[in-house]
């Protein structure tokens, strides 16, 4: 996951810096059990609060990701796409009856032909421009989902789906929930991890490098645009399905405005556009920090006692204090959260195994 | 640790030491934010000296100017209720989750006071929505005044969420009501021309049912005129009403800042705004100020009584605001916002008496759900409380969770609203047409297809 933002050159491949890859094997294995654990080792709360909104808001952050921060497509349609993806999920699942798996498979592909549509203008437009067009595309979308019958949420604004089971198994708790979402994400991550680093990532860096040295180079641009588009609306339809199935068991229209596009955009880039691990950390930053704030400042005005604070200067002092962090963190690294926990593993492996900085110095410097 | 590897660590540790400032400053912040987070959600157990209400509020964001009076309104009659001794000796404490009408922090802040939920109202139907499965599962009650979902009426569908009063067929019903009254009778109403000019989602074209029904009875002309989200463009639709489908009358199903767009319209095209009647989403000082004088002799329809003109409000104001407790400026006391939080609040202190009535301190979210479907404001406890013409007749039970309910009316004179009208009950049959075909359609949704 590590070195994704560029992709290593063939030589640096063929000879790899043997403590490093056990050394990335051994976290990564660690980070599969902690995932697998946490579960058994937190409350509820974490899995509800914590655990699922990271997990999924940072795949559909992923699914932008590839668009944007890999081939370098402004999109702010995303939040539309997990509508997509929520309604066509409860759709297939709940009218159909299809199986939980086959209906996320189908939000997915539901969502990535609407994606490949939305990313039919890149043809000739681009930066800015392309970036209002995906916005149409936002309302678009969330009204035709409101005014098509077909979408079952013409008169609330809300389909509702049957209780969740997979054959015998019941997801019904918590647990249950969990594992169903990291059974979707962890595979999805990988391969989005191995996409980067194929011929279709190479590809789609070449675009966002310099789009006409890549169609110089053979590269069909277009075609691979289109791919992104339809990448990155296959990870928000799952990630949009998982909303409806793992998290609130409803799907809204009203949960995918605008502001969450915009949401999304602000994850990659405080995670750090291009980066796999980026877009999880980026969604926690989103997702979690403003909470933590809020216990946090509520902690503090306790213990103060209550009758000395306004409960609106309370709330308005979250923002803040959130503003003022994400400034911080931008400051010290403009690139995102990634490489700046990179940056910190290197230094705690550094403190380990005061020889591997020794092996690992080729790849790090090259990262820099 | 052998002394070798002790010093080749200790030289590590130097030349590692550069880049560690500000990474070691996020892990710490990251660290400390994880341990708050766990250690703050403290399960603690209501006593049995209080009864601790945990509520969801928003004081920031777009949503806030009328979202705060409703919040404040619950609290000063809570306060109110503390002031009076309470109920059964217990009191009434309060504590705030702030989650700026979005529905993800409203999920996390469901789940930080989760078991001491007594009744959730956030005061958002996305927010509501998406709480409904955590609410089947821990048996907490969910209410939603006036909004969605409208088919809650239906308890046996909705064991959990209530719409409490009129919802949305029941105001469209009632409006046209008001409307036959000011024609002077629904025989008056044949051949009228009526534009319903709303947002085009799901809220916005909650009404075209009942229209449909109503026009087929009544005989009069209804034509749809739909504005794209957020609907702030009407100019053209107002031309079109104005001059091209000559309506009688107007009404709006809007929402926030596109309900003061029609005044300066209006004005264009000269459409008098005595016949432009607004949806009680779009009838609080906050909703139309923005017009000020321009909206004079604008009517809206609204759940509740406006003003401080009720012995209940007085009493707010004697006792709390008089002994200095008051959670909001003086000024907004009567306010229509205000008015619905301490409507709000009234049900929600009823439920609470019925269930410490029937099940005994402490209280718990269960028993509140009880309590709640055994609420009866009939006209006398209405009298009791001070809160005749603030709130309508309330009988709910575990099958009728409210909203076949009656509205009043209230004129804008350029600074405050006024009410002008008693309650005007709906068309029950058609509402509850509305209400049956839509619980049957959930139904079939949540049927389990294998």
């Amino acid at each position: 996951m590590s070195e994704i933002t560029v992709p290593s050159p063939p030589a640096r491949r063929t000879a790899p810096a043997p403590t490093r890859g056990s050394v990335s094997a051994a976290a990564r294995a660690f980070g599969l059990a902690a995932l697998l654990l946490l579960p058994l080792a937190g409350d509820e709360y974490w899995i509800k609060s914590v655990a699922l909104p990271t997990l999924i808001f940072g795949l559909a952050a992923l699914g932008l990701n590839l668009v944007v921060g890999v081939a370098g497509q402004i999109s702010m349609g995303q939040a539309a796409f997990m509508a997509v993806g929520a309604f066509i999920g409860a759709i297939a699942y709940g009218r159909y009856g299809l199986p939980l798996p086959f209906a996320i498979l189908a939000a997915g592909f539901a969502s990535a032909a609407i994606g490949i549509v939305i990313g039919l203008p890149s043809r000739s437009i681009r930066g800015l421009y392309l970036m209002v067009s995906t916005l149409a595309a936002q309302f678009i979308v969330l009204w035709l989902l409101q005014r098509v019958p077909w979408f079952g949420a013409a008169s609330h604004g809300i389909l509702s789906i049957p209780k969740l089971a997979l054959g015998p198994v019941a997801f019904n708790t918590p647990h249950a929930r969990y594992l169903l979402t990291l059974a979707v994400v962890v595979p999805l991550t990988l391969f989005a991890a191995n996409l980067v680093r194929s011929r279709i990532g190479r590809a789609w860096i070449g675009i966002r490098e310099r789009e006409i040295a890549a169609e110089v180079l053979g590269v069909p641009a277009f075609r691979y645009k289109l791919m992104a588009f339809a990448a990155a609306g296959f990870y928000a339809g799952v990630a949009g399905a998982l909303v409806t199935f793992a998290w609130t068991g409803a799907a809204t229209v009203e949960e995918f405005r605008l502001e969450l596009s915009v949401k999304l955009l602000g994850m990659i880039i405080i995670g750090g556009l291009g980066s796999v691990l980026g877009s999880y950390l980026g969604a926690a930053f989103i997702v979690l920090v403003p909470i933590a704030i809020s216990i946090a400042l509520h902690a503090a005005a306790g213990l103060l006692g209550w009758s000395a604070v306004n409960a609106g200067t309370l709330a308005n002092a979250e923002h803040l204090v959130f503003g003022l962090l994400i400034i911080a963190f931008l400051i010290a690294e403009p690139k995102g959260l990634a490489p700046l926990l990179l940056r910190g593993l290197d230094a705690v492996r550094n403190i380990i195994r005061p020889s591997f900085r020794r092996a690992g110095a080729g790849p790090q410097g090259e990262k820099e | 640790m052998i002394p070798q590897d002790m010093a080749r660590w200790h030289m590590a540790r130097r030349r590692a030491a550069p880049t560690r400032g500000p990474i070691s400053a996020f892990l710490l912040a990251l660290s400390a934010a994880a341990l708050l987070t766990s250690a703050l959600p403290a399960r603690a157990q209501d006593s049995d000296k209080e009864i601790h209400h945990p509520m969801l509020v928003t004081r920031t964001g777009p949503y806030a100017t009328g979202a705060t009076g409703v919040s404040s309104g619950q609290q000063d009659y809570f306060a109110l209720v503390n002031a009076q001794g309470g109920i059964g000796g217990a009191k009434i404490r309060w504590s705030e989750c702030e989650f700026g009408y979005e529905t993800p922090r409203a999920l996390e802040c469901y789940e930080r006071f989760r078991g001491q939920w007594k009744v959730v109202y956030p005061n958002s139907t996305p927010a509501v929505v998406a709480l409904s499965e955590r609410l089947a599962a821990d048996k907490v009650a969910g209410i939603n005044p006036g909004g969605n979902r409208a088919d809650a009426t239906d308890g046996k569908t909705f064991p959990y969420l209530y719409p409490v009063v009129a919802n949305f067929w029941a105001q469209a019903s009632s409006t046209i009501r008001y409307i036959a009254q000011q024609e002077g009778g629904e025989d008056k109403l044949k051949g009228k021309k009526i534009a319903f000019l709303h947002i085009d989602n799901a809220y916005g074209r909650g009404a075209i049912p009942v229209l449909e029904a109503l026009s087929k009875r009544f005989g009069f002309e209804w034509k749809s005129f739909p504005l794209p989200l957020p609907g702030l463009e009407q100019s053209a639709a107002w031309v079109d009403i104005a001059r091209r489908y000559r309506a009688d009358w107007v009404i709006q199903w809007n929402y926030g800042q596109s309900c003061s767009v029609p005044f300066t319209e209006i004005q264009k095209v000269g459409f008098p705004v005595e016949r432009f009647i607004g949806t009680l989403w779009c009838g609080s000082e906050e909703d139309i100020s923005a017009a000020g004088d321009l909206a004079k002799n604008y009517v809206s329809a609204s759940y509740q009584g406006v003003g401080t003109g009720f012995p209940v409000i007085q009493e707010i104001l004697g006792k709390v605001y008089g002994a200095g407790n008051g959670a909001l400026p003086r000024e907004r006391v009567g306010t229509v916002a205000y008015n619905r939080g301490v409507f709000t609040g009234i049900v929600i202190v009823e439920a609470f008496r019925n269930a410490v009535r029937d099940h005994g301190l402490p209280l718990t979210g269960e028993k509140v759900l009880d309590g709640l479907n055994k609420v009866q404001l009939t006209k006398a406890r209405l009298k009791e409380l001070g809160a005749e013409g603030l709130v309508p007749e309330i009988l709910l039970s575990a099958d009728y969770h409210g909203g076949v309910d009656p509205q009043v009316f209230q004129r804008w004179d350029g600074k405050t609203w006024t009410t002008i009208s008693g309650w005007i009950p709906p068309y029950e049959d058609v509402v509850w047409e509305q209400i049956k075909r839509s619980a049957e359609a959930y139904r079939a949704e949540v049927a389990s297809k294998k």
